[in-house]
């Protein structure tokens, strides 16, 4: 398909240039992260990140080429595909970390997921194509994303998938938000919202409970889950302001940290580059959303805007609740610091979305 | 700034929600950039003191496990306080020179503390090496007081489990061990870690969830030689519940010491309810061996052992029931019709049947003998043809109505179903039809058939309470610490049998008469304290090639397995007993001695009997004189 030239002069480099910054600093902290005081070396883990971004690189180019107005065409066929692949993972899928989350494809394993992620922004972006009735959407409009979103949170939920779960969710109240939802419409469902609390907590394992509880008052469970809090906060508070240097982390270095190479990989960095580190961290991610919320208001047409607003949304998201939840500001939810965290699905599914957006900006001139 | 400049084409709607969106970010940015300052600016220095050396540790502290009791509160299981030797090499200076100070104080080989120190290269840092499990009173004091000279060393305080009596009923309880890494994987979410103790069998697995209480613990502050500074977070660890079974702990224990030096089973039920009295399979394991840490060898000593202690003979050894059978054939056959009480057969010491010619257990025959003589001298040529009216069929029909060959579903893992076999069996297992010729060996409980002596028990409780067959139960009562009843278990009927008026009067009045009467097999059941009624029975191991021989003079392991069903008191039964010993030889001598001990021990116990004397009254044995020997 030969591509119009006007497309490559309108490329987006400030926004990739932002997304490689982000995935080099996290090769850099995963080398850290796995690194092995006794063996003198780090595993192979960020070399397998690197061969996972460039197939991200691949994705993201892929998806920046493809006109975003298939969306209308490929959405519900992404999203009929990403169900199938959650209800094969619930029922013969890897069990790893007391959860059922991955599929062996060979030589890798799949998160389907990540990919339930792009799918709800694709459905709904879908969806809200169309111009928004005057005054906005009712509730009654809305049957549709109600009935879209709702196999995917709970399917990713059961796995059980506390994290991606939320993001599910959010990422929908953020998209028919945007879409147009009626300031009536939205208190009703905010109410509902709080109502639905108490049956949710009923369905969490009891672990997560815990979590939430250990959130709420951190010293009910200060040998458990408030304990990965409290090392995760001795993490990030003993980095101080310029940090203890790379591959110093004592917290990390000794294990005190879970997960360290990918839920809490934030941690490990903060612990070693400190205030000033974390610091250029938060502005890059910053600069990031500015770059897409850019992307967003220059939009050509709705569905375009609304793409480019889901997947700021996801970053958007991911990133705070994150950084929240190492920081001890929000529960341990088990939700990957976009770019950063090691894990190949995860990066994929980032760069595929960083494509969508610069599909999104680079055709804002066509016609 | 950045300038949201937008296009014509662009939603007008959109341009507004962007730019508060880019509010909602620059919001929550800050946020985080407050958070952080907070952390690592203002209070770094804190951190960076907790970081150093991971001043903060957790000392976990597994709640006490409940207590297991009998039905009379008597203690079976309990949990006594031991203390665990630690050292973490992060905290010396000089971990080696520390060890072998250490090994001086105590009185140890140097080098036997040296090694899992210097062998341990996978540790992670700050993780403790376990020195020592349970170490003696005099070492704790000795370390106590040179902790000053042993930087890094510690105790830390474990309830250790206490299988009293070294291991009562040890088949039933089960034992406790530490956690596998499989049963890890998928216990984790029930709150498990890394070195828990869990129940690993018996009641102990069974009853987990209540007996195992909730663990707490303390986030420490620790100083540079590891010393506690301050303790950050407590939490109180739970006891777990107590648990009540229906044992009694002085039958267990008269049960078990009949069964000292033997194999085999006894097992004694409550027949007006099916609880669990005693049960005993011997040999046993010693459940304390598990409870400390079980070593490899002591491991292979036990599977590799002939006698298979691990193996619980009560619910898991199937043999063939012998002449104890006789009862189910009894009552089979007064309730379909095939003889009556007075029915007089003949029996000339053996009978000619096809081909084959079975043989009495008495050479020179019984005479003629009645449904009572059929029974009190274990008459085979008598059953051999009551056999042979009843056919294969109906006899498997009642003893399957009786609970034999079926699961009883007692609540432990295992639990094997003996063989009752029918024509429908033959054919589906062999694809041959019954041959007449194979009934007669069936009717004196030989052959295809075998039961469990859990099974022989209830049976036998079901004839002492009128037909009732109730599944068996061991765990009366699950109790909080202060005796609050949190579970609470009952009888539960499988099946009730209705029998015609007089079969069972009939075929009790007999059983009492094998213990009672002169000519009876059973005589050293006979108590002066109470009445006992019973049957004995021998189980052929081997098949008797010729003439019979002396079975004390076969070679231990082809010799017969002794039987001996029993209840009591005759009047209104309570107690039903089963006792099989392998390779005892004769029922009426092996087997019938120690359900008499268990019976007059459990109504002493209920206080309706004076306690037996230990001794039995030299004139008892010669009073068993004219019975044959070889009785059955």
């Amino acid at each position: 398909m030969p591509i119009d030239r006007r497309l490559i002069s309108h490329f987006d480099w400030p926004l990739v240039a932002l997304a490689i910054g982000l995935v080099c600093v996290g090769f850099l902290t995963i080398y850290s992260a796995t690194y092995s005081i006794t063996e003198h070396r780090a595993s192979g883990l960020a070399m397998k990140q690197f061969y996972w971004f460039l197939f991200g690189l691949v994705a993201m180019i892929s998806a920046a080429t493809l006109d975003y107005h298939h969306v209308d065409r490929i959405a519900y066929p992404v999203y009929g595909v990403t169900l199938v692949l959650l209800a094969v993972v619930y029922f013969i899928g890897h069990s790893g970390g007391g959860s059922q989350r991955w599929i062996h494809l060979g030589f890798f394993t799949l998160q389907p997921s990540e990919l339930a992620k792009i799918a709800i922004v694709l459905a709904l972006t879908k969806f809200f194509q169309y111009d928004e009735p005057p005054g906005g959407y009712s509730l009654r409009n809305l049957w549709m994303p109600f009935l879209l979103v709702g196999p995917l949170a709970v399917l990713t939920l059961i796995q059980p998938d506390l994290g991606t779960a939320i993001i599910i969710v959010v990422l929908f109240f953020s998209l028919i938000l945007m879409g147009g939802l009626r300031v009536r419409s939205f208190l009703a469902l905010a109410a509902a919202g709080i109502a639905f609390m108490p049956i949710a907590y009923h369905f969490l394992k009891p672990y997560q409970r815990n979590r939430i509880w250990t959130f709420l008052n951190p010293d009910l469970d200060p040998l458990g889950a408030g304990y990965h809090v409290i090392q995760s906060k001795i993490a990030v508070g003993s980095g101080r302001f310029l940090g203890k240097g790379f591959l110093n982390g004592t917290q990390n270095r000794l294990d005190f940290l879970p997960a360290q190479h990918t839920d809490f990989i934030f941690a490990v960095f903060a612990e070693e580059w400190g205030f000033i580190g974390c610091l250029l961290l938060l502005v890059l991610y910053f600069a990031f959303m500015i770059a897409g919320l850019r992307v967003v208001a220059r939009a050509k047409d709705r569905i375009g805007a609304l793409l480019a607003f889901g997947v700021v949304a996801m970053f958007f998201w991911q990133a705070v609740i994150n950084v929240a939840m190492v920081t001890g500001l929000m529960p341990v939810v088990g939700i990957t610091l976009p770019l950063l965290s090691y894990g190949g699905s995860s990066m994929v599914t980032m760069m595929v979305a960083v494509g969508f957006l610069l599909s999104v900006s680079m055709r804002r001139f066509t016609f | 700034m950045i300038s949201l400049s937008s296009q014509k084409e662009v939603p007008p709607e959109f341009r507004r929600r962007t730019q508060l969106l880019v509010a909602l970010v620059c919001i929550i940015f800050l946020f985080l950039f407050v958070r952080l300052l907070y952390l690592q600016v203002i209070d770094g220095e804190r951190y960076t003191y907790l970081s150093e050396n991971n001043r903060i540790r957790l000392k976990k502290v597994p709640g006490t496990r409940g207590m297991v009791r009998d039905r009379r509160g008597q203690l079976m299981v309990d949990s006594r306080p031991s203390f665990d030797l630690l050292f973490v090499p992060e905290d010396s200076v000089e971990p080696e020179q520390t060890l072998r100070r250490l090994a001086r104080y105590l009185g140890r080989p140097e080098e036997e503390l040296v090694k899992p120190f210097k062998d341990d290269k996978y540790r992670a840092p700050f993780d403790e090496i376990v020195l020592g499990k349970d170490i003696d009173w005099r070492s704790v004091v000795v370390v106590e007081s040179h902790q000053l000279d042993l930087p890094g060393v510690s105790m830390r305080t474990r309830p250790r489990r206490n299988y009293l009596d070294t291991g009562m009923a040890a088949h039933l309880i089960g034992y406790l061990g530490e956690i596998g890494p499989r049963q890890l994987k998928t216990q984790k979410a029930s709150g498990y870690s890394m070195g828990d103790e869990i129940g690993q069998a018996g009641l102990e697995r069974r009853w987990e969830e209540y007996l195992r209480g909730q663990s707490g613990g303390q986030q420490v502050e620790v100083d540079a030689l590891g010393r506690r500074v301050r303790i950050l977070h407590e939490v109180e660890d739970v006891p777990g519940y107590n648990v009540v079974m229906t044992l009694d702990r002085d039958v267990q224990h008269a049960a078990q010491e009949a069964m000292q030096g033997k194999e085999g089973a006894i097992v004694a039920l409550d027949v007006r309810n099916g609880a669990v009295l005693a049960m005993v399979s011997a040999p046993a394991f010693d459940p304390n061996v598990f409870a400390r840490g079980v070593t490899a060898e002591e491991w292979r000593g036990y599977m590799n052992d002939r006698a298979h202690p691990m193996n619980n003979r009560a619910i898991q050894g199937q043999y063939p029931p012998g002449s104890t059978f006789k009862i189910v054939l009894s009552l089979a056959a007064l309730e379909e019709g095939a003889i009556q009480p007075d029915t007089h057969l003949g029996c000339a010491g053996s009978m000619a049947f096809g081909n084959r010619v079975f043989r009495d257990w008495k050479k020179e025959g019984h005479g003629s003998v009645d449904l009572r003589r059929g029974i009190v001298q274990s008459c085979d040529v008598y059953f051999y043809q009551v056999g042979n009216k009843l056919g294969v069929d109906k006899i498997a029909k009642w003893a399957r109505a009786l609970g034999l060959g079926e699961k009883t579903g007692i609540d432990l893992d295992d639990e094997k179903s003996g063989l009752i076999p029918d024509s429908e069996w033959k054919l589906r297992r062999f694809k041959q039809p019954w041959f007449p010729g194979e009934t007669p060996s069936i009717a004196i409980g030989q052959g295809y058939v075998t039961v469990t002596p859990l099974q022989m028990a209830l049976m036998m409780s079901a004839v002492a309470n009128g037909g009732t067959v109730y599944k068996p139960w061991f765990v009366q009562r699950v109790e909080s610490l202060d005796g609050a009843v949190v579970r609470e278990y009952g009888p539960e009927k499988l099946r009730t049998v209705t029998f015609k008026e007089g079969t069972l009067t009939n075929v009790r009045n007999a059983l009492a008469d094998v213990v009672a009467s002169p000519e009876g097999t059973g005589g050293a059941a006979k108590s002066p304290l109470v009445r006992i009624a019973g049957k004995t029975g021998t189980a052929q191991v081997a098949e008797m090639k010729g003439a019979t021989v002396k079975s004390e003079n076969l070679a231990y392991l082809i010799r017969d397995h002794a039987w001996f069903v029993s209840y009591a008191p005759v009047e209104n039964p309570e107690i039903a007993v089963a006792v099989i010993v392998e390779h005892g030889g004769h029922g009426g001598s092996a087997a019938a001695p120690l359900a008499k001990k268990v019976i007059e021990t459990y109504l002493a116990a209920q206080g309706e009997i004076p306690a037996p004397t230990e001794k039995e009254p030299a004139g008892q044995k010669l009073a068993r004189a004219p019975v044959d020997d070889r009785a059955d």
